[in-house]
Formats: structure tokens, C-alpha cells, sequence
């Protein structure tokens, strides 16, 4: 059955152009092509979830790297307990449900032609454009950082080499020495993230270099999980983890890469080694094409993302502005499943029906030790809200349930899951 | 008959059409693919998240309202289902059901 739908299918979506008529996919809904700029969490969930919803689609995910590497669990390669290979998921899941893979990078697009233009000079016409770029890092945002500069202060907000530079400085750092993790001001890719990788990374230390100290500069006042994270940081590492705010002089002034210094309100501080997380904008192709806001961000329509500033466009994951959903894999997820379902809808000429959002980010503070936060959203003329009387992070004093034990079981199971419903 | 119906009646009728038409929230199966992100592709988990796939309307609707009157002790659970009217988790639950 599988063998003869499938085949059957795919002739509909190689004649849906041509406008055939009876087939059982079109029934599901208009044909059309939807092109995709960018196969990370945003981009391959509207993929895979267009392809299910209608196989007559006609799709295409236009994406840099042969490989994605994902942003979640790239903590734990830092502190040593994950490998990258454990993160990086290939495009083959994705091509078996019939969606084509282009390798390139989007560097313009036409929203009069809709045609997407790739830097081979190939271009791609579209009925409807999923824009899923992810964020570029603003090295200008910290003076005295700079591309190069990322070379000996890592930033690690791109999971790849810049990961295992990191994991390599923390492997080599002498016990006794200091590490600095500068963090930036709100909106950034994975508000937890850089708590997680204090955690984890003195998790390490406490195993392998027991006298060494973590400093946290931040540019902000207060942090995603903070009670939870300062807690934990008390009772697992009692002593190691300084945080200082914003308001007392954590908004780190400039760094020197030279002599490996931090400039703050501070006062000048000397790490053994330096995590600069610099501030973030919407990626590359989202400016160039007109889709951004003045604050860097691009504005949605938030019952279908679709972009305010472009017809026949929609912007999924961290660089659209949806509100109260933090820029995280599993906003990506369910975002990609709102548009994949509004663009159907707007190729039958059907209005969408409401959107679901939600958002879980799991972080580990130590491989046992797991904490969440969650939210259900709703969306109303006030925009994306969290529902209220609902959502919010763990326990704050855990019971016989064992809740650390068991979000961190958690936190790996839903890797698994997200990762499966994205690429597998 | 129908040709006279109390008021009363009519009223008590009319109530639930009332009530869906005001409440055009998500549909069942958008809420339900939100719950893939832990729950794994089609409510099928490989680990100790519980699958969802082949559990019966009725016990998820149970286990949902358990959940969220903190009768059933839970990590995030709980947190989760008060997110969710009686209605959205029956409807929640009538697409998991569909589910195999």
C-alpha cells in the first residue's frame, strides 16, 4: 500500500504543476513550491510538516552545510560528555520525505519576482518563502572582539569548530585558573544556554581541576532559571560560580584578546580562558532581503509568522519576534508546524486555523541533574502571551519523585525526540 | 413535534454551540504536534518519556486532568496541562487517539 500511495503521490507532485485534477493529494490542498532558507530546527520542521500535510508540495530546503549541527547539547561537548558527532544530523531524513536539499547560501530575494537568489548565481522561484535563518553574532557588540578575535576567546554560539576550540582551551586550562563567560543582553539565541554551560563547564572542573573559578559577566540583571541555576551552582559547586549583574558591573566595556583581559564595571579581570557571547541579530539573508525591523529582528504576523514586511513570506525560529517564546530549538519546532499549516491553508485560499505554540528548554547542570522551564502560549491582539496559572520552571525543592534525576533522563529523551521530528 | 420548544430548552441547547463558536482555539492535532517535541514524531518516544501513540482517548484525558489538578505528581506535566482548557485536552486527546 505504502509502495503504490507513495509512487502515486510523487506523480501528483511532479504533474501538480500541470494542474491535474482527482488525484487524492490534491484533495488535501492547492498544489504549489515553498523554498526554505535554512534546514536548522525552523526551516526543517516547516519542511517536513508541508511534505505530511500535502505530499503534492512542492519543497525545498536551500541550506549552507551539508550537516546541521545543533546549538542544544553543544554545552555538553564543551564540558566533555557529549561528542559533536552526537549533534550533527544529515539531510537524508528530509530528501526520503521528498523534499529537495539544495546546498547554497541565500544572499538575496526578489519578494516582486519571488525568486530567491543563491551566491552561485542559480535562482529559485516560489510560491511561498520560508525564511529560517537563525541568528549572525554581532562581533561589533563587544569592543575589541572580532571575528579573529573568537579565535582565542571562543564565543561557541554556532556549534561546530568554535565548540570544540573551547572544549580544547578548558582541556588545557591549569587547575587554579579562571574562566570567563561574558553574557549578553536580551534577545539572544537560548536565554538558558549560557547558565547551562557555567553549569557543565564547572561541573567538569569541579571533577578535573577542583581549584579552578568560573566569572560571569553579564550584561543583564536577571537570567532565564536564574533561582534554579544559582541554587544549583550553590549546592553542587559550592564557592566556584561568581555571578556579577548587569546593575553591579557585569556588562563587560571591552576584552583584549591580547593580554586576555575583560574590561567591566567591574574592574579588569584575567582569564585563563574567555567565553564571549556577543550579541545577536536575525542571520544574513533576513537583512539583505528586507525583513527586519530596526531592531534587528524580523516582525511577524503572530497567528501565521507570516513577515509583516513582505508578501508570501514567513519567518520561523530565532530571528522572527514572536513575542514571549524565547529564541529556542523547540519554539523553532512548533513555529514550523503554525506555518507549514498557515501556508497550506493560504495556498487553498483558506484562512489558517489558530496557532499552537509551546516551548520547553531543558538545561543540565551537572549529567544527573536536570531543571526546565516551559510554556503554553496564546495568541491575542496583545500578540504571542504565555497562558497564565501555567508553565514556568521546575520545582524549586525537589521531592521523593527525584525531579532533578528525571528532567535530566528528560532533557536527553527529548533531544532524541525533537531531533527525530525534525531530521530523522 | 418542535414546533413549540421551551425556552428553557432551546437555551440549554444553544449553550455548547455558543461555547465552541466563542472558543476557536487551535485545532486537536496542532496542539497534539506540539507534544512531539518531547514526546517524540507522532507521539512514538524512544526513552523514558512515555509514547504517546496507541494510549486511548479517555486515559489521556484522565491522566491530563490528573496532571493538572495535581493529583498525578509530575516533573513538568502539570505545568504543562494548565495550560489547557477541558476542551482543548479532549480535543488533544481525540487526535492522539487517531495515533498508531
Amino acid at each position: 500500500m505504502t509502495t503504490t500511495r507513495r509512487s502515486l503521490l510523487k506523480t501528483a507532485g511532479a504533474a501538480a504543476g500541470l494542474g491535474v485534477i482527482g488525484m487524492p493529494a490534491l484533495a488535501q490542498g492547492a498544489a504549489g513550491k515553498i523554498v526554505i532558507v535554512g534546514a536548522g530546527f525552523g526551516g526543517a520542521t516547516t519542511a517536513r510538516y508541508l511534505k505530511r500535510a500535502n505530499p503534492a508540495l512542492d519543497v525545498t530546503v536551500v541550506e549552507r552545510d551539508d550537516r546541521y549541527v545543533t546549538c542544544p547539547f553543544s554545552n555538553y561537548v564543551i564540558a566533555g560528555f557529549r561528542k559533536l558527532d552526537d549533534l550533527t544530523h544529515s539531510f537524508d531524513g528530509l530528501r526520503k520525505a521528498g523534499i529537495k536539499v539544495v546546498k547554497g547560501e541565500a544572499t538575496a530575494i526578489d519578494t516582486a519576482t519571488r525568486s530567491v537568489s543563491l551566491g552561485d548565481g542559480t535562482k529559485h522561484a516560489y510560491d511561498r518563502l520560508v525564511v529560517s535563518p537563525g541568528v549572525d553574532l554581532s562581533f561589533t557588540g563587544v569592543p575589541g572582539y572580532s571575528e579573529a578575535a573568537a579565535e582565542k576567546m571562543p564565543h561557541a554560539w554556532k556549534a561546530g569548530p568554535q565548540t570544540l576550540l573551547l572544549r580544547r582551551q578548558l582541556e588545557a586550562m591549569p587547575d587554579g585558573g579562571t574562566f570567563i563567560l561574558c553574557a549578553p543582553a536580551n534577545p539572544f539565541r537560548c536565554p538558558p544556554g549560557p547558565y547551562e554551560r557555567v553549569s557543565v563547564v564547572a561541573w567538569y572542573l569541579k571533577t578535573s581541576k577542583p581549584k579552578s573559578k568560573i566569572l560571569v559577566l553579564d550584561a543583564k540583571d536577571v537570567f532565564s532559571k536564574q533561582g534554579l541555576f544559582q541554587a544549583a551552582w550553590e549546592s553542587e559547586f559550592p564557592g566556584m560560580v561568581t555571578w556579577i549583574a548587569g546593575k553591579d558591573g557585569g556588562k563587560v566595556e571591552s576584552v583584549d584578546p591580547a593580554s586576555m583581559t575583560v574590561k567591566s564595571g567591574f574592574g579588569s579581570e584575567t582569564g585563563a580562558v574567555i567565553n564571549v557571547i556577543p550579541p545577536q541579530r536575525a542571520g544574513a539573508i533576513a537583512h539583505a532581503a528586507g525583513l527586519v525591523g530596526d531592531n534587528g529582528w524580523c516582525p511577524v504576523d503572530p497567528m501565521t509568522f507570516a513577515s509583516t514586511r513582505a508578501a508570501n513570506v514567513y519567518v520561523v525560529g530565532d530571528a522572527a519576534v514572536a513575542g514571549a517564546m524565547p529564541k529556542s530549538g523547540s519554539s523553532a519546532n512548533t513555529q514550523g508546524k503554525v506555518v507549514a499549516a498557515a501556508i497550506v491553508a493560504s495556498l487553498a485560499g483558506r484562512t489558517p486555523g489558530a496557532p499552537a505554540l509551546f516551548n520547553i528548554c531543558y538545561s543540565l547542570v551537572t549529567p544527573e541533574y536536570g531543571i526546565s522551564t516551559t510554556d503554553v502560549y496564546q495568541v491575542s491582539d496583545k500578540g504571542i502571551t504565555t497562558t497564565p496559572n501555567a508553565g514556568g520552571v521546575s520545582v524549586r525543592t525537589p521531592t521523593t519523585l527525584n525531579e532533578r534525576k528525571l528532567e535530566a533522563e528528560y532533557t536527553v529523551n527529548w533531544y532524541k525526540s525533537i531531533t527525530a521530528d525534525v531530521w530523522a | 413535534m418542535g414546533i413549540r420548544v421551551p425556552a428553557m430548552v432551546l437555551a440549554v441547547w444553544l449553550l455548547p454551540l455558543q461555547v465552541s463558536a466563542q472558543a476557536t482555539g487551535p485545532s486537536g492535532q496542532a496542539m497534539a504536534q506540539t507534544c512531539y517535541v518531547c514526546h517524540g514524531p507522532a507521539g512514538k518516544s524512544d526513552g523514558p518519556i512515555a509514547s504517546l501513540a496507541g494510549l486511548p482517548r479517555d486515559h489521556i484525558v484522565r491522566q491530563m486532568a490528573d496532571f493538572k489538578a495535581d493529583r498525578r505528581p509530575g516533573t513538568i506535566m502539570n505545568r504543562i496541562a494548565k495550560g489547557y482548557s477541558d476542551e482543548q485536552i479532549a480535543a488533544i486527546a481525540d487526535f492522539i487517539a487517531t495515533l498508531k
